[in-house]
């Protein structure tokens, strides 16, 4: 609460700031442009800090990617919360910076921030992370792009199933959205193909960044015997150096986080942005129309998986290889039915199959037996 | 790893939550009841908990010694108290607002300077197993007790003892009750003011070095959610008594620990109510314990809020 009313009271100074430059620097501004070949400067928004070890290093690292590539220019900002303060940032990478790819990183930059702006620059390109773009009813100068990760957690879920004693995983989840449900479901999936009998315990903490809960969570989880943990936050840091501290074994999400505990860490489900937005800007460069639509998985190069760490057993990194080259020859599905939630509700029937692609998964609201958690 | 320990779970994890949570709210509120109690309310300590997060970590990876972190950033925290103090001092200045002003300040340059921080791992503040008569891996873990979490158990006693029988303790009183008493008794009000916010800010940014140094022991801008803010508050909660605030923040702490422990338990319905038990909780014993025939007890009348 506190730090958003921070956040907007800088964000305040910095625009009556970049204000009084607009003027000074207005005329100087169209010549920059005119001299180099095919000139792009591409401007990334992050909820968080761009170097968190988790969703905001993903992109920034996917960012430092492009960074590299002749006649691209990046501009960044970090920790810029989901508020007008959003649309004044797009607008002073637009107006200052030249900016005219735009990517807003974070979920809740899409309504209305970022349709309000691209409303107002018809010809600057905003494409959005997240699932949220829809052709009917919003304009062709924006679009999402996401991956499937899903995929990358059920892996996770192997090597945690061939590592487990105690049978019993552990997922320190923030919120009850589809993307974490699918995760978490996902997750016990690659689990269960190993020894049917394992579960998964869960536990929200309502919140996608909060550090000290996010710590009793994991130590919960310890508690109650699970010893694997993974998690869907926005910085894994606290839970994986938590985890394995207790002794529990961690699979990483978002990005590498190894570093942090390396004979504990398994694999991870990391994203790769890089080839995204290397793709986005090249297509700009060779004035490709941009899709609005952007999916892909493992196969497609979106998502990728943490090098197996000691903890998994050769049996282990045997099927995590097999598995990965299966999802890699592309239409690899995991929610088959028939399958059961928790409640004992069927909610995939007879069947029925979703590939990673099934747009059904994109509005999951269930989470299937053998996970204990509830989802409200 | 041992078996699951089922129910047990849940009043284990919230006497290890009481005492892993609670440290950071213990520091900021002693130093609070120090700095209030002579008169003045620094609303800034969450910046200085933020501030000391940070220099304590960044102090720790560069030395390589958690105890040197502890100490910068007590020093750190002792120069946010002295401007507080200093700028308090001169005529018709709001301390509730400079509080504010600091306390955006503070955080402010701690993610500025924090920044090369995020990445590098420093070295953890020891623990004493307490635990070490069990067998239980569980019961080891939550009973596994920090340094710094004793040594706020003992500054409580202490301070509660001092502000009793001492002559510090008594000129601390005298000034936050009545600056006029004071005056008439030799002593300078701002003066002791000014010490006294200066080693409530050191205390609060110990307890912010704990976050970074222990507990959940990693720098992140996100660190605290509000720890300072809310340790101000405990410290009214506690009546300005340094026990009471012991207890207070024992009893946030354990209470915030109840919505994961349930949660692990398989009591995973309605987990957002859980997680308000803190705040229910204080609510429910301010209503308890307030009473329409007398105001604050124990509130110095030099407060802001009181006068």
């Amino acid at each position: 609460m506190m730090d958003k009313f921070m956040l907007s009271r800088r964000q305040l100074l910095k625009s009556s700031v970049a204000g009084a430059a607009l003027g000074l620097g207005a005329s100087a501004l169209p010549f920059g442009q005119a001299f180099a070949q095919t000139p792009i400067t591409v401007g990334f928004i992050y909820v968080g800090p761009k170097d968190d070890y988790g969703y905001n290093q993903a992109h920034a690292e996917g960012a430092a990617v492009i960074k590299k590539l002749p006649g691209v220019t990046v501009v960044e900002e970090e920790n810029v919360p989901e508020t007008v303060d959003v649309q004044k940032t797009m607008e002073s990478m637009i107006n200052l910076d030249g900016a005219s790819l735009l990517f807003p990183t974070s979920f809740g930059y899409f309504d209305p921030h970022m349709l309000a702006v691209a409303a107002k620059y018809p010809k600057v390109q905003f494409r959005h992370c997240g699932g949220l773009w829809n052709k009917d009813k919003n304009p062709m100068n924006t679009g999402s792009y996401f991956g499937y990760i899903g995929m990358g957690q059920y892996l996770n879920g192997v090597a945690a199933g061939h590592a487990t004693k105690s049978k019993k995983l552990g997922f320190v989840a923030a919120k009850p959205i589809p993307q974490v449900l699918l995760n978490i479901n996902s997750f016990l999936l690659g689990a269960q193909s190993v020894d049917p009998s394992i579960t998964v315990q869960v536990i929200f903490t309502g919140e996608w960044s909060l550090a000290v809960k996010e710590a009793e969570a994991t130590n919960a989880l310890v508690d109650q015997g699970a010893d694997v943990i993974t998690c869907h936050v926005d910085s894994p840091k606290v839970v994986v150096q938590t985890a394995a501290g207790r002794g529990a074994f961690v699979c990483g999400y978002h990005a590498n986080q190894s570093a942090l505990a390396p004979d504990k860490y398994l694999t991870g489900a990391e994203w790769n942005w890089g080839k995204v937005y290397t793709d986005f800007v090249n297509d700009t460069i060779a004035d490709k129309p941009l899709g609005n639509f952007v999916r892909g998985g493992l196969p497609d190069g979106f998502v990728k998986m943490s090098p197996l760490g000691p903890g998994v057993p050769e049996a282990g990194k045997k099927q995590f290889e097999a598995t990965l080259a299966q999802i890699n020859k592309g239409g690899f599905a995991i929610i088959k039915g028939p399958m059961k939630d928790n409640t004992g509700k069927v909610v995939v029937p007879d069947g029925k199959t979703f590939p990673e692609d099934a747009i059904d998964l994109e509005s999951m609201n269930y989470l299937l037996a053998g996970v204990v958690g509830s989802t409200s | 790893m041992s078996d699951s320990i089922g129910l047990w779970g849940v009043p284990l994890a919230i006497l290890g939550g009481a005492i892993r949570v609670s440290t950071p709210f213990i520091f900021v509120s002693l130093g609070e009841t120090i700095t209030e109690r002579s008169g003045r309310i620094n609303l800034g300590l969450e910046g200085t908990l933020v501030f000391g997060a940070m220099t304590g970590y960044a102090t720790a990876v560069v030395t390589g010694s958690p105890w040197l972190g502890i100490l910068a950033a007590a020093c750190a925290g002792i120069l946010f108290g002295l401007f507080h103090g200093w700028i308090c001092k001169f005529p018709k200045v709001n301390d509730i607002a400079i509080g504010i002003a600091l306390m955006q300040f503070g955080m402010g340059l701690a993610f500025f300077f924090g920044k090369p921080f995020i990445q590098p791992s420093a070295p953890h503040l020891p623990a004493i197993p307490f635990g070490w008569w069990s067998s239980v891996p569980q019961v080891q873990a939550a009973l596994s007790v920090n340094v710094l979490f004793i040594i706020g158990a003992l500054l409580a006693v202490a301070l509660w003892w001092a502000f009793r029988n001492t002559r510090v303790g008594l000129i601390i009183r005298v000034v936050g009750d009545s600056a006029d008493a004071a005056r008439a008794m030799g002593l300078n009000p701002n003066t002791v003011r000014l010490f006294a916010t200066a080693v409530g800010g050191a205390l609060a940014a110990i307890g912010g070095a704990y976050l970074s140094l222990y507990y959940p022991g990693s720098w992140t801008e996100g660190i605290s959610s509000g720890q300072g803010l809310m340790a101000v508050a405990l410290v009214i909660f506690a009546r300005w008594n340094p026990i009471g605030c012991f207890a207070a923040a024992l009893l946030f702490g354990g209470a915030g620990a109840l919505g994961p422990a349930l949660q692990s338990v398989g009591v995973t319905q309605g987990y957002y109510l859980f997680y308000a038990a803190p705040y229910v909780l204080t609510l429910l014993i301010m209503v308890a314990t307030a009473s329409p025939s007398r105001q604050l007890a124990g509130a110095p009348g030099e407060l802001s809020i009181t006068k």
